[in-house]
């Protein structure tokens, strides 16, 4: 029992100062600045503006990764083709690499140095210091953890259940819409939560895409960078509020699933 | 054939990575209970996938009611399919899992018998937009219908989850033969199941099969189940059908040695089965009473296995219960052991004799000096009868 002790609380003594390492600094953000500026920030037309910016953005992109994402996810999740490892390990690159070197390679593909976004732009649609540049630059960054989660949910379906389904008389496609995506939903809604919120914070990649029309990040970056501290700290407060709340809430809408 | 061929299979090929089907024909008749029986890794379940569609073939064809469906996707085929694990939608209730194949909307027609409808709106998209209230009213009536017969409708508010391997294997075949397919095949439907369980429903199967003349195509590596239902069984090792017969022929009269050593032959009855006071059985046969140790009831099949039976030259006082007096009439050797055949004269005065075959060691046989014709005495425990 003592040694158990001894266990438990050098255990804890560890994640303590872990917590505490994630958590002051929070607190310490939500509770700098004195609540008139902080009422002041929240009333700022731009703090609003670039949070909901962010938010939509972050939205949309999740809608772009919800489309191509689960067609893929499932693609790896049942078959076997050749150079299947290679998109494995492309689609998570944007996990590792710096999100500034995958801000210049999307401005080298969309910009309009480049045919594809030329071809866009005669399209109507210009990525480079605008709202799409923003779109894509969340998607590049964030979509690999909603294919990871999709993929994981589809192998989970066993294979059989599918086949049973076709022997039934449904198609490939009502198959899929009645047995594997409803099965893998809990696996796709949350990778959908962990991509949206990876977009929202998302700022390097962004950045170097579209400065302007500013997301709530580079509002922040552009705060501190030119009035320094004091006025960053309150549009730092506000955001971290606004997304604690929207994924606590989000939390708790799929675990209340999850329990049904 | 005197009996028309509902499912034929012509030269199927099938290989895959461990493992493969060489030429295979096979046909089952309609209407027909027909078992496939085989060691595990014969290649059953590849047989079946096969022919629902699941697995393609190298090879070969394969043709239902005389159309070749060889290359017909699964939900076109209309064969019921129910596994091994039974394969229950977890996301769906007991109800929703049975009604899952009548809510393909553009089959719909054909299952409920609309064919106003069908006339009416030929694509089966316009049947989607018009899946209307009594669509789903044909529906519900059609899933009580059937839940009625596999007596499961106190479970349809369910989730399989819940359900024990007896009750799982109900809403398994009730989803399968909800549709009407032509033939529903079953992948050693009664192998997760305990014994108990198990008798119960195999004559389930047997009453369904009976009710709705299904043809039905049954894999299964275990002897008692085949011989309970099958009409025909097919023995089907290393990828190919090594002998075709009814229970008693493959039984009796296995091709070869290794038939013999799978199957295991044996001794087949069909009789009465009483459980008296104090506990034991009693299998009644035409002029014959066996001493069993089942709890059965009701009309049943029993085998014993051809070493389980003793023979002697003088009556034996053991503990035996079931002690016969009989004539040798057939001597098959074997090689290192021999399978006897003891006719036993009925205790009735017109009943048929009943022919036990034994099995002994060539040992044993040169010992008992065993001639044609000598009179012999068998006997064996109880325990040793098996009831089915």
């Amino acid at each position: 029992m003592r040694r158990n002790r001894s266990f438990n609380a050098v255990f804890i003594l560890l994640a303590f100062f872990l917590v505490l390492f994630i958590g002051v600094p929070i607190f310490l953000t939500l509770t700098g600045s004195p609540p008139r500026v902080f009422w002041q920030a929240v009333l700022d037309e731009q703090v609003q503006e670039s949070i909901l910016f962010t938010f939509f953005s972050s939205l949309i992109a999740t809608g772009v990764g919800l489309l191509t994402g689960i067609p893929l996810a499932y693609l790896l999740a049942r078959k076997n083709f050749p150079g299947k490892q290679f998109i494995e390990s492309l689609i998570d690159l944007p996990i590792v690499i710096p999100h500034s070197a995958a801000g210049i390679a999307l401005l080298l593909a969309l910009g309009r140095g480049s045919a594809l976004g030329r071809g866009f732009e005669a399209l109507g649609l210009r990525f480079v210091s605008a709202a799409p540049g923003v779109v894509a630059a969340m998607l590049f960054v964030s979509v690999p953890f909603l294919v990871d989660s999709a993929r994981e949910g589809f192998e989970a379906v066993d294979p059989r259940l599918e086949y049973v389904a076709r022997t039934l008389g449904s198609s490939a496609w009502n198959v899929f819409w009645r047995v594997s995506f409803p099965m893998a939903w809990r696996s796709i809604i949350s990778g959908l939560i962990m991509m949206w919120a990876r977009g929202i914070s998302e700022f390097g990649a962004v950045v170097i895409l579209t400065y302007h029309p500013m997301i709530a990040p580079v509002l922040l970056y552009e705060r501190f960078q030119s009035f320094g501290l004091d006025y960053a700290l309150p549009v730092a407060g506000i955001v971290i509020l606004i997304s604690m709340l929207v994924f606590l809430i989000l939390r708790a809408l799929n675990s209340n699933r999850e329990d049904k | 054939m005197t009996q028309s061929s509902h499912l034929s299979l012509r030269k199927l090929n099938i290989s895959l990575e461990d493992f493969s089907l060489k030429n295979l024909d096979l046909e089952v008749r309609q209407g027909e209970y027909f078992v496939l029986l085989g060691p595990t890794g014969a290649g059953k379940t590849v047989l079946l996938e096969a022919l629902a569609g699941i697995i393609p073939l190298q090879s070969g064809s394969i043709l239902l009611e005389g159309t070749d469906i060889t290359v017909y996707p699964p939900e076109l085929r209309r064969v019921g399919f129910v596994y091994q694990d039974f394969a229950l939608f977890p996301h769906l209730t007991v109800a929703g899992n049975i009604s899952f194949g009548l809510q393909n909307s553009w089959r719909m027609a054909d299952y409920t018998g609309d064919s106003a409808r069908k006339k009416i709106f030929p694509l089966p998209w316009m049947r989607l937009i018009l899946k209307g209230k009594s669509h789903q009213q044909a529906i519900k009536a059609k899933v009580e219908q059937i839940s009625s017969l596999f007596k499961i409708r106190h479970l349809l508010e369910r989730s399989p989850n819940s359900l024990s391997g007896g009750e799982k294997q109900r809403v398994a075949m009730a989803r399968a033969l909800i549709t009407t397919p032509q033939i529903l095949l079953l992948d050693e439907p009664l192998s997760s199941l305990d014994p108990e369980t198990r008798e119960g429903i195999q004559r389930e199967l047997r009453r369904i099969h009976q009710e709705l003349g299904t043809t039905t195509l049954h894999i299964t590596h275990n002897f008692e189940v085949a011989a309970a239902l099958a009409d025909r069984i097919g023995v089907i090792m290393d990828g190919k059908i090594v002998q075709l017969g009814t229970p008693r022929e493959i039984f009796r009269q296995p091709d070869n040695e290794k038939v013999a050593q799978f199957v295991g032959v044996r001794n087949i009855f069909r009789g009465r089965h009483f459980v008296e006071e104090d506990g034991g059985g009693i299998l009644q046969l035409d002029g014959f009473k066996f001493a069993s140790i089942s709890g059965l009831k009701g009309i049943v099949r029993a085998s014993i296995r051809p070493e389980d039976i003793l023979l002697s030259r003088e009556p034996l006082r053991s503990s035996a219960r079931n002690n016969f007096k009989g004539r040798v009439v057939e001597i098959s050797d074997r090689g290192s052991f021999s399978y006897i055949t003891v006719r036993i004269p009925s205790l009735e005065q017109d009943g048929k004799d009943l022919n036990l075959i034994v099995l002994i060691t060539r040992r044993s046989g040169d010992e008992l000096a065993l001639d044609l014709g000598q009179d012999i005495f068998a006997e064996f425990k109880a325990s040793a009868l098996h009831i089915f």
